[in-house]
């Protein structure tokens, strides 16, 4: 490998990362590159080794085993404050006891940049995120999304290869977060920055990111694009951690093809595609996304190849575009999340109506299951 | 039922009440124990003995201690010790109090905090006469250094000024630990983590985050362990013994061996005054107000 970086050399490179915690393992021999100028989400629930993982890199935490190389360069023995990474924390960590434009400023005055440049430079930096002029205020006369700004663009000064960003998200109020989530993917394209993010929230992780991984008891469950995650999961963690899902556990009868027909406990049968090997009388899990069901009033107006189904409207909610109808199967009682179709078509549903519903296999999938249902 | 109309009023008047009952003990205590006997010893201090049972106003008592040059000399040289004496202590304290907040976790931190308290149970005249039998000549101490060879002799280890100063660090350091503890415990981790992470050293961190965090804190802390100090008379006379020469025995020696209160009184002021003139310019130094120091530790 030559020295310097070239265009193709990731800018993140984790090879067989590990760390244990007093027997209990947090990251397990971790392996993944991440592109130069690339939005990086690692998504997961609280204690899945995320923070970890990122705190590893930034170098707050010594690894046990396996190599960062960080632009090209190994950071084995590499202090945090040494290392082509800045970190927007949790709390954003901004100093309250300097003035905004001294927070943007501090990292410059560390490398002995002189008192009027790191001014200046702060200054066109605090621009650059929308908050010319306010180097003299203090931190606390600033709103959540100001501050977040001021924490990104204290980062982002010292023109690191990797931003690291821990959930800076998770402590703004939901219309906030919404704006900065749109904000954020601005920011990033504007600056080309490499971007490494970890989040418990999905839907962040989905509209950010180029790339995502999903992690799960310390390791990837599933690393690709949002898309790749939504329509392909490639593990039932992921199926059921990324987007709405309707959840069908029960065992696998016969196959045709791809195809998988599944009995639950209660004898309701369902068809999904399969996804890794399965045998008959496999215990299985399937998942079926909400929208990938279609509601009928008359049975006849649903596609004849797909097997159909009763149910009563056990409640509706209602939100905008995203609304949905809980049904209770007919002969199971099996609660079933069905999208409503934005066309506005069942806006007159109500509760206690039964109505016909399918869903097309090839949109369902189904993968072998551990456990029994639970949760 | 009392009407609403006429309740409030009662009621701002019943809350005048209680206040001034619920402070009456602590104004009570004020005024006799400490505004009372200064107003005496003001009237005291300004007055100069003529003749048997005859006095008269004068400035004589303030005009002896310029013009005898022991009196002031002791004066500054106390004011310089317990000055160097706050430092250390300030020195000792800090590093103690961060392992108590940042190092160490639960029950460890709350351990440590203990030990700090330990020696307080013991008076401390027990706690002077102990340091007395570790450094006289023929104590632990010099025993133990003749034993390891690095003194042929016994030396005399008390009655130097460095032996004040470690008594004096030694029983102020719970003043200084317990409010650097409470302003570092309010400092964010993440705070130090962010500094770090800009590309700060250690040294970096400690000058721009932590100490201007701590800055109340540790003003408060200075400012109880320089008037403690300064009117400590057991240690340095423990310790010190004749050449303690600390401001306080001089006092001492004026109300008590000599008799002459007069004389004593102007010295307890002129001490007052030096302790304010200090804490003042140590907090214009430091740019704090003694308000907001009082409050935040």
């Amino acid at each position: 490998m030559s020295a310097a970086p070239s265009v193709s050399t990731p800018d993140l490179s984790v090879q067989d990362l590990r760390k244990e915690f007093a027997g209990h393992v947090a990251v397990h021999n971790l392996s993944f590159a991440v592109q130069r100028g690339s939005f990086f989400s690692i998504l997961g629930p609280s204690g899945c080794g995320k923070t970890t993982l990122l705190r590893m890199i930034a170098g707050f935490i010594e690894p046990d085993s396996g190599e960062i190389v960080i632009g090209g360069r190994s950071m084995r023995a590499v202090a945090p404050n040494r290392r082509p990474v800045n970190m927007v924390f949790q709390q954003l960590a901004l100093f309250p006891m300097m003035s905004v434009g001294e927070n943007v400023a501090f990292g410059l005055a560390r490398r002995g940049v002189g008192k009027l440049e790191r001014t200046r430079r702060a200054d066109a930096m605090l621009e650059r995120v929308g908050l010319a002029g306010a180097g003299l205020k203090r931190v606390d006369q600033l709103s959540g999304g100001q501050r977040q700004r001021v924490a990104i663009a204290r980062s982002l000064v010292l023109e690191p290869t990797l931003l690291l960003l821990d959930e800076p998200l998770g402590a703004l109020d939901l219309k906030l977060r919404e704006h900065m989530k749109i904000e954020l993917k601005q920011l990033q394209a504007s600056f080309g920055t490499t971007f490494v993010y970890i989040t418990h929230d999905q839907s962040e992780a989905l509209v950010l990111s180029d790339h995502v991984a999903v992690m799960n008891h310390g390791r990837f469950e599933q690393l690709g694009t949002p898309q790749q995650l939504y329509y392909e999961p490639a593990t039932a963690f992921v199926a059921g951690f990324v987007g709405a899902n309707n959840r069908i556990f029960g065992q696998l009868k016969s196959s045709d093809g791809d195809i998988a027909e599944i009995e639950t406990s209660d004898g309701w049968t369902v068809r999904a595609k399969k996804s890794g090997p399965i045998a008959a009388g496999d215990h299985v899990e399937a998942f079926v996304r909400p929208e990938a069901a279609i509601l009928e009033r008359d049975a006849s107006q649903l596609p004849a190849n797909q097997a159909h189904y009763v149910g009563s409207v056990q409640s509706l909610l209602f939100d905008g575009a995203n609304s949905a109808v809980l049904l209770h199967e007919d002969l199971t009682h099996f609660e079933f999340r069905v999208a409503l179709p934005q066309t506005g078509r069942f806006a007159d549903l109500k509760v206690g109506e039964r109505i016909y519903f399918s869903f097309d296999p090839r949109r369902a999938i189904c993968f072998p299951s551990h456990g029994g249902p639970h949760g | 039922m009392v009407d609403i109309g006429d309740a409030t009023p009662v009621r701002a008047w019943q809350r005048r009440l209680i206040l001034i009952l619920l402070l009456a003990p602590a104004l009570l205590w004020l005024f006799a124990l400490i505004v009372l006997p200064h107003v005496q010893l003001a009237l005291l201090s300004l007055r100069e003995r003529v003749a048997p049972h005859v006095y008269q106003p004068s400035l004589a008592q303030f005009h002896t201690f310029f013009a005898e040059p022991l009196y002031w000399q002791v004066f500054v040289r106390t004011a310089l010790l317990s000055i160097v004496a706050t430092a250390l202590t300030l020195l000792v304290a800090f590093p103690i109090a961060w392992v108590i907040t940042k190092v160490a976790r639960g029950r460890a931190s709350a351990l440590l905090f203990v030990v700090c308290l330990i020696p307080f149970w013991v008076s401390e005249t027990v706690r002077a006469l102990g340091w007395l039998i570790l450094l006289r000549e023929s104590g632990v101490l010099p025993a133990l250094l003749v034993k390891l060879g690095l003194t042929a002799v016994p030396v005399e280890l008390l009655y130097h000024d460095a032996t004040i100063l470690t008594g004096l660090v030694y029983t102020s350091l719970l003043f200084m630990v317990v409010p650097l503890v409470s302003s570092l415990e309010s400092l964010d981790n993440s705070l130090i983590e962010a500094a770090y992470d800009l590309g700060a050293s250690g040294f970096a961190t400690l000058k721009n985050i932590v100490i201007p965090h701590a800055a109340p804190g540790i003003t408060a802390g200075c400012i109880v362990v320089f008037m403690l100090t300064l009117g400590n008379y057991l240690t340095p006379n423990l310790l010190g013994g004749k050449n303690s020469q600390w401001f306080t025995e001089l006092i001492y020696t004026q109300f008590i061996v000599r008799f002459n209160w007069e004389q004593g009184a102007a010295f307890g002021f002129l001490l007052l005054g030096l302790s304010t003139a200090i804490v003042a310019v140590g907090l214009r130094l430091s740019g704090q107000r003694f308000v907001d120091v009082m409050r935040r530790s």
